[in-house]
């Protein structure tokens, strides 16, 4: 096994997980639970296809799957902020609305129940592994961006305030709603790309293409204690066990079964406090008082 | 929280309401037959390119040269699958196809509360019991089947023949062993022509996603390409997508599956290992309507057309005359009995 491909490849798989789980932290740090970021994904991978193969670009398409994800996050944010309802309940209902979406919209503009036509997408020197991709450089940057907002900006106090203690920042005059419609918006924005991502990497969009990501990268976010570095980097241990997998797969070294357990089994343990206590923003999941 | 279950139905009604769109997929012949057929749909319905679209040409080609009357349900997800063909079973048809594997339960089932109604299912899979042994379908079910491990053989010895790299790979979708059957065909054809080649086969994972997962299957291929594959086999559904992506980066070669995939990435598509789902639902039908239909399972190979592979003008310029003469050879061989082909790993 070559170093190189290794990280290469490692870099490539990561990127969908440390954009989602970037988004992730921001709206959890607000107090909005983030199981919603499947959806996200996969409102963002079929826009972006759709907007490239109307337009000829693919950057029309990074546009297009921006407002895809931020299509999805507005309705997550209007029924958990504006009417209260439940965030888990409001989660699922949403991933699977965007499975039923998409479909529907695949098959109106695409005639077809499994895969979009071949769409134009980003690089594709294979020479360059992936890295003359400008989305792959912006999955690698976006951790230590939100970082910096989350802990270095008055909106990212506000966000952390939000999430800890919502009447507190009320009685500052900070308004509550705005931040988390803001931080609801940010994650259904950066989920999105992580969909765009992977959609303009395969140059088209498949049935359920995210299959699952959105997933691994809550429990990226919980690994990593909603910390948007420490996320970062379980993204990234994640991504470097599945290509352990790849790579070493055809001579059974690892059971594909047990890589695939990896992101549940240490959320687990995180949730188990065996590493350092994990705990959630005070007021994530409660609806504000 | 009634604001929260206002809501909440609110997004699962518009979700239902989203699955179950779908075009009116009623064919009609000319001189209709009185002879009925209802054919369930997997989820995805026309257009999968695959399973549905094989199905459907089947029941087209009936329409066409039998005049049948046939009706079609896309269900969306899960417990519709039951009720469709429920539905067309209590309305009095008298064929009911359910495509797909996960119809078996539902099909052994309603098999028993539908006595003199007919019922297909393609790849029905077939339970056994504790010694081992086949346990048969109820007797008014056609359990249609494919021997992929016929058809993957010879696109495995294809593979071997046109590679200089004595290295040759496989993908496969979820690590099951009706996916087994495709690589260990596969692994035959290839020893076959070539004893010293090396098989690399991987499975893009261990839940149903793993035939969803465009992303890990262009990983996959890639980290096979990059190893010295030349060509790679897939038998992963849509992720094989991402493995005709990973031929089309690298400049290499792919095999698709089920059904003709030229299409996914001209050029680049050596052939494609093809299952007669049309051919398995005429036969189920012409059966029905021939009055000659009977339970049990019919077994689709290369002797009866019903797996095969891809040689036209669109992929002769990738397979020699030298290859392609092999091939067949071995393909006379299979049909007369004389090579028998593995179909566990």
């Amino acid at each position: 096994m070559n170093p190189f491909s290794f990280l290469t490849q490692m870099i490539r798989i990561a990127v969908p997980f440390l954009f989602a789980a970037s988004g992730g932290v921001v709206a959890e740090r607000s107090g909005i639970v983030s199981l919603t970021l499947e959806g996200f994904m996969l409102s963002g991978a079929f826009a972006a296809v759709l907007g490239t193969n109307y337009s000829g670009s693919p950057w029309v398409g990074v546009l297009c799957g921006i407002l895809g994800g931020l299509i999805f996050s507005l309705i997550h944010a209007v029924a958990t902020i504006r009417y209260r309802a439940d965030q888990v309940v409001v989660g699922v209902a949403i991933n699977l609305l965007a499975i039923g979406v998409t479909r529907f919209f695949l098959k109106l503009f695409f005639a077809s129940s499994s895969n979009s036509p071949r769409v134009a997408g980003f690089g594709g020197n294979i020479k360059a592994a992936g890295f003359d991709n400008p989305l792959l450089w912006l999955g690698v940057l976006v951790a230590p961006f939100v970082a910096f907002v989350i802990y270095k900006t008055p909106f990212g106090l506000r966000v952390r305030a939000a999430g800890e203690h919502p009447d507190a920042a009320e009685s500052v005059g900070v308004s509550v709603t705005r931040v988390r419609y803001a931080a609801v918006a940010i994650s259904g924005i950066l989920a999105g790309l992580g969909g765009v991502y992977l959609a303009l990497d395969q140059h088209q969009f498949t049935d359920q293409m995210t299959a699952g990501r959105g997933f691994i990268a809550i429990s990226a976010v919980i690994f990593g204690r909603w910390d948007p570095i420490r996320a970062a980097l379980a993204c990234l241990l994640f991504a470097a066990a599945e290509t352990l997998q790849i790579q070493l797969q055809g001579s059974h070294a690892i059971p594909s079964q047990f890589v695939e357990m990896i992101p549940y089994a240490l959320t687990i343990i995180a949730l188990a406090g065996v590493v350092g206590r994990a705990v959630p923003p005070a007021a994530l999941g409660k609806a504000e008082a | 929280m009634r604001k929260l279950i206002i809501v909440t139905s609110l997004l699962l009604a518009v979700h239902i309401a989203l699955l179950f769109t779908r075009r009116n997929a009623i064919a009609e012949g000319k001189e209709t037959s009185p002879v009925r057929i209802g054919i369930v749909l997997d989820v995805g319905g026309r257009g999968d390119k695959s399973f549905n679209d094989g199905a459907y040409a089947g029941a087209d080609s009936a329409t066409k040269v039998l005049g049948s009357n046939i009706r079609f349900i896309e269900p969306g997800e899960g417990a519709d699958r039951e009720a469709g063909l429920r539905l067309l079973a209590a309305e009095g048809m008298n064929l009911v196809i359910g495509v797909g594997f996960i119809f078996t339960d539902d099909l052994a089932n309603l098999a028993k509360e539908y006595p003199n109604t007919a019922f297909a299912g393609i790849d029905y899979a077939l339970a056994t019991d504790k010694n081992g042994n086949v346990i048969p379908p109820p007797p008014n079910v056609a359990a249609l089947k494919f021997r992929e491990e016929e058809g993957s053989y010879l696109v495995g010895a294809l593979a071997a023949l046109v590679s200089d790299s004595k290295k040759v790979g496989f993908v496969g979708g979820m690590d099951i062993p009706l996916i087994h059957k495709f690589e260990a065909g596969y692994r035959a054809g290839v020893k076959k022509v070539c004893p010293d080649c090396q098989v690399i086969a991987q499975y893009a994972g261990v839940t149903p996603d793993a035939f969803k997962n465009p992303g890990k299957g262009k990983e996959l291929a890639l980290s096979q390409y990059n190893q010295g594959v030349e060509v790679i086999f897939h038998a992963a559904g849509s992720t094989g997508q991402g493995v005709f992506e990973a031929a089309r980066a690298t400049n290499k070669l792919a095999i698709g599956v089920d059904s003709d995939q030229n299409d996914e990435a001209p050029g680049h598509v050596l052939t494609s290992m093809v299952k007669g789902v049309n051919t398995a639902t005429f036969d189920a039908i012409r059966r029905v309507q021939n009055h000659t239909f009977k339970g049990g399972i019919y077994s689709f190979g290369l002797k009866e057309g019903g797996v095969g592979y891809i040689y036209d003008n669109r992929n002769r310029a990738l397979i020699p005359d030298s290859a392609r003469a092999r091939v067949e050879e071995l393909k006379q061989e299979i049909i007369a009995g004389r090579i028998k082909v593995p179909s566990t790993r």
